[in-house]
């Protein structure tokens, strides 16, 4: 059963001349956690505002559960959490007292549903009279999450939780995602790390307003149909613009401590070739390895089709 | 034996009782990319205020581009260059009054400035928005132009701040060409930054915990070290045990 | 119920712990006060005054002899024509004149009675009224010398000018002024401020998809302020009770309602400038420039509305605390009644209800 359901929705900006998101469609079922996974830019941000009743779309509907975004707004206003990417909590306030206000706004208590924050809370709790402001990136995010978790919502919007946070801190966010999905929430994410990708039950990449693709992680892997080779030595620049000379390459691009590489057609001689060709430009000490691609090679491969 | 841009050793700056970089000592190579990692909080900010010759360091010695930072603040802030994720660009300024403004700065004749700023805007193929205001530019041409305004003034190395944080993989790959190209050429770049993935790209990283360097290697040694698949999982290793501290 | 109570405190929790915000709130009316009070007050010592004795006699020498001997005046004893005195007016140069004439000490022997001709320059209110009352408390002390010596009802009477503004139309009303002022600022800057506060760090997102609803969210912002400004009024009338000997002459508790009605007028317009402004400092610009320096040109504090070009007169009515001004002089300087200013508060309410209907109009239930 698909709790969030969206129908070529469409939002422009500025008089219809920036195009945010562009007819776009998905469902979440019950229990899932989706994660909308792009750059800055692509859209994520206009999608979650939309879902959450804080924007109106130009053209297309959603539903989250069941509920019209736009006739049931305040339905679903009394029913979802949500982190907005900006949220930073009330800086002046400590931890205990942004908590108790979040829950009393959105009529509980901590006791009522502390068994949701229990696992993360605790964390907290040592330092529940600092003031939200003296707390580091990590702990803010966890705050947050309780704040937005404490009414037990129905479905969870968290846009962008780990942007700008170390990645112990990250980490750990993602851990208590995992288990707040055991406990059946319905979770939607953005991120723009493709890392993080991993970690969803299923995901949407997005670029410049459309979704390229939609599927668990697995199976957009599954997807990349080509070869896909790592290939280092000590100078990369020129590594580069060689390999991306040589004629059997498809694409060529950087991937952290090494070049990933791609060739127009499937050959059991490309690796001997290309080990070839490199030798007649002078590279030494070459390494190259047949890889699985990861999501940011799946992306990179839809971004160019 | 290459030569060495950056020297530091043992430096330290304290801030009252607290220490914000403890006894740090580390080389840099000439047309080395060398990453600079480390949690909110660690110290590297602090750490490369001093090497940019914005802060006296409270003990160590420390020599940038061969003038020292405790003597030669001047003549190291006219051998480096600077760019941030948050802080580049003018955006309601247009993108050649953007170029010109920063050859200005580092004192560029008006010839050197023509010349430069062609060369610019042809080597980014930026020609028909000269005269575009940079906040209308998508965020990828803005990271391209921002770091290309940076070696205006042909600085010996150049500090990175962040760089990539939030651009499609495309565009990140496009700048880390850029960055590799500029390293071929003999600038040392030196990049901070907690994005793990932005570590990958360099020849050697430093992470920093709690104002210490705990580990400095190339990445892959690193990963082989701590035996694990990615930079993520060796700085969780090193940062996990200063937690306490980033509370 | 609940919730907004604890939205409530939340608010005066952000006021409290910020250190700015306090001063501001609670610094600023008692600065204003204390130097509007003295700055005022001060400066009549050693003011320069001309005295022109065309009488020459034995009286007026007598009495020009008491008033050099004042600290209060730097007299200086010239003969000149009328419009040298007022050259030397329009030149800065004397805060007063005091003329004798001719026949001075002749006109006290034989008639008992003489006349001392006092002009002075109201063009600054305080200060001109001042110098008027130390003069005529040195010339009735005179007086009073010169019956105990002479047994016969003498009597000295001044003939008081004032030049440029001759009702006197300021004096003592910065009280008033200041109350208008620090409303405006602690209302409209304030509100707007906390309320862009919201939206720029996100949390106004939180509480918008929250089963709060938006009309509370704005009340809760608006009851601790009101709160707030009412200590303001009270601080600001003791301090010019006691401290500045201003009593309220009429009704205290009216002083109060009308000052709630301005407050709420004050709140709607800081909410106004919220819906608009998308950054604090853009609020603050928009209340400082927009709210303040209208209210210290049109309200009739700083400068006499009667004298501006009619269209200035006309944007003048449509200022809050234009309205506001007049309601507070007449009750607490004249001590008037209700019956003096129900048209001044039908008027301010009226804007009150236009600016509220606005700007709930555009406060949005979503985000642009």
């Amino acid at each position: 059963m698909s709790i969030v359901e969206v129908n070529n929705i469409t939002k422009t900006y500025n008089k219809g001349t920036v195009l945010a998101t562009d007819s776009i469609s998905f469902s979440v079922s019950e229990g899932e956690l989706f994660g909308l996974i792009g750059p800055d830019g692509a859209g994520k941000t206009s999608i979650f505002r939309i879902l959450t009743t804080l924007l109106l779309a130009d053209s297309g509907t959603a539903t989250v559960n069941g509920w019209d975004v736009v006739n049931d707004y305040s339905t679903i206003r009394n029913n979802i959490g949500y982190m907005p990417g900006k949220f930073s909590l009330y800086q002046d306030l400590s931890v205990e007292e942004n908590l108790e206000f979040f829950a009393t706004i959105f009529g509980t208590t901590i006791a009522e549903n502390y068994h949701l924050i229990k696992d993360i809370y605790v964390q907290l709790e040592p330092f529940k009279d600092r003031r939200a402001g003296k707390l580091s990136g990590g702990m803010k995010q966890k705050l947050a999450l309780c704040c937005a978790l404490i009414h037990k919502p129905v479905v969870l919007f968290l846009d962008e939780p780990t942007t700008g946070v170390d990645p112990v801190s990250r980490k750990e966010f993602w851990n208590m995602l995992k288990r707040l999905k055991e406990q059946g929430i319905t979770i939607i994410v953005s991120t723009p790390y493709m890392d993080e990708a991993n970690l969803c039950d299923r995901i949407a990449l997005m670029q410049n307003g459309k979704i390229m693709s939609i599927e668990t992680p697995e199976n957009i892997i599954k997807n990349y149909k080509k070869e896909l080779w790592a290939v280092a030595s000590p100078n990369m620049h020129s590594l580069l613009t060689d390999l991306r000379e040589f004629e059997l390459t498809e694409s060529c691009y950087a991937f952290g401590d090494s070049l990933h590489l791609s060739f127009k057609e499937k050959n059991e001689d490309n690796r001997s070739k290309t080990l070839a060709f490199l030798g007649s430009r002078n590279h030494s000490s070459l390494e190259m390895n047949r890889i699985n691609p990861g999501i940011e090679d799946c992306f990179i491969s839809l971004m160019q089709q | 034996m290459a030569e060495q841009v950056i020297k530091v050793e043992r430096l330290t700056k304290r801030f009252g009782d607290f220490t914000a970089v403890d006894e740090i000592s580390f080389e840099v190579n000439k047309g080395e990319i060398f990453g600079f990692l480390g949690a909110n909080g660690a110290g590297k900010t602090t750490a490369m205020r001093m090497l940019c010759g914005l802060s006296i360091p409270t003990s160590g010695a420390a020599s940038v581009v061969g003038f020292d930072v405790y003597e030669q603040t001047e003549d190291i802030k006219k051998n480096i260059g600077y760019m941030s994720q948050r802080f580049s660009l003018y955006e309601d300024l247009t993108v050649i009054e953007n170029i010109k403004f920063y050859a200005g700065i580092y004192g560029l004749t008006k010839k050197q400035i023509k010349q430069k700023s062609e060369e610019l805007i042809d080597r980014l193929g930026l020609h028909s928005e000269t005269k575009k205001l940079v906040g209308a530019l998508p965020l990828g041409w803005k990271q391209k132009l921002a770091f290309s305004v940076a070696l205006v003034h042909e600085p010996k190395i150049i500090f990175l701040d962040e760089p990539t944080g939030g651009v499609d993989p495309v565009t990140r790959r496009q700048f880390w060409e850029m960055i590799y190209e500029v390293s071929a050429k003999g600038v040392t770049v030196f990049v901070t930054t907690h994005y793990m993935d932005e570590a990958e790209y360099c020849n050697r990283v430093s992470i920093m915990v709690d104002g210490r360097i705990e580990a400095l290697d190339a990445p892959r040694k690193l990963k082989e070290k701590f035996n694990v698949s990615s930079m993520d999982d060796v700085f969780y290793l090193l940062a996990r045990g200063a937690k306490k501290a980033a509370i | 119920m609940k919730q907004f109570l604890v939205f409530i405190k939340k608010e005066f929790a952000h006021v409290l712990r910020d250190r700015r915000t306090l001063l501001i709130l609670f610094g600023l009316p008692v600065v204003q006060i204390l130097v509007f009070g003295f700055a005022l007050t001060n400066e009549v010592k050693n003011s320069r005054i001309v005295i022109c004795d065309y009488a020459n006699d034995e009286s007026s020498q007598a009495l020009i002899r008491k008033i050099e001997a004042s600290e209060y005046f730097d007299a200086e004893k010239i003969t000149l024509s009328y419009s040298d005195i007022e050259k030397s007016f329009k030149a800065g140069k004397i805060k007063a004149a005091v003329i004798f004439p001719v026949n001075f000490d002749n006109d006290l022997q034989h008639l008992h009675k003489a006349q001392i001709q006092i002009i002075s320059d109201a063009s600054d209110p305080n200060t001109g009224n001042t110098i008027n009352n130390y003069l005529s408390t040195i010339i009735t002390d005179y007086q009073r010398q010169m019956i105990e010596n002479a047994n016969i009802p003498l009597r000295v009477t001044t003939e008081i000018r004032m030049l440029y503004n001759p009702q006197l139309k300021a004096a003592h009303n910065f009280v008033p002024g200041v109350m208008a002022l620090v409303l405006m600022l602690v209302c409209v800057m304030m509100t707007s401020i906390s309320i862009v506060r919201e939206k720029e760090m996100g949390t106004m997102e939180v509480l918008l998809v929250s089963p709060y609803r938006p009309i509370l969210v704005i009340l809760s912002k608006a009851v601790p302020y009101l709160l707030l400004s009412l200590v303001n009024v009270a601080t600001i009338l003791l301090l010019s009770v006691f401290v500045l000997e201003l009593p309220i002459v009429g009704s205290v508790w009216l002083l109060f309602l009308e000052s709630i009605l301005f407050i709420i007028t004050s709140l709607s317009l800081g909410l106004l400038i919220s819906t608009r402004a998308k950054t604090q400092q853009e609020a603050m610009l928009i209340s400082m420039m927009g709210m303040l320096l209208p209210t210290l040109i049109f309200s009739g504090f700083m400068f006499p509305v009667e004298n501006f070009p009619l269209p200035l007169q006309l944007i003048s009515n449509i200022v809050p605390a234009r309205w506001y001004y007049i309601i507070v002089k007449t009750v607490m300087v004249k001590g008037l009644g209700f019956s003096a200013i129900w048209k001044e508060t039908l008027i301010l309410t009226g804007i009150t209800f236009f600016l509220l209907v606005v700007s709930l109009r555009n406060f949005k239930k979503r985000l642009e």
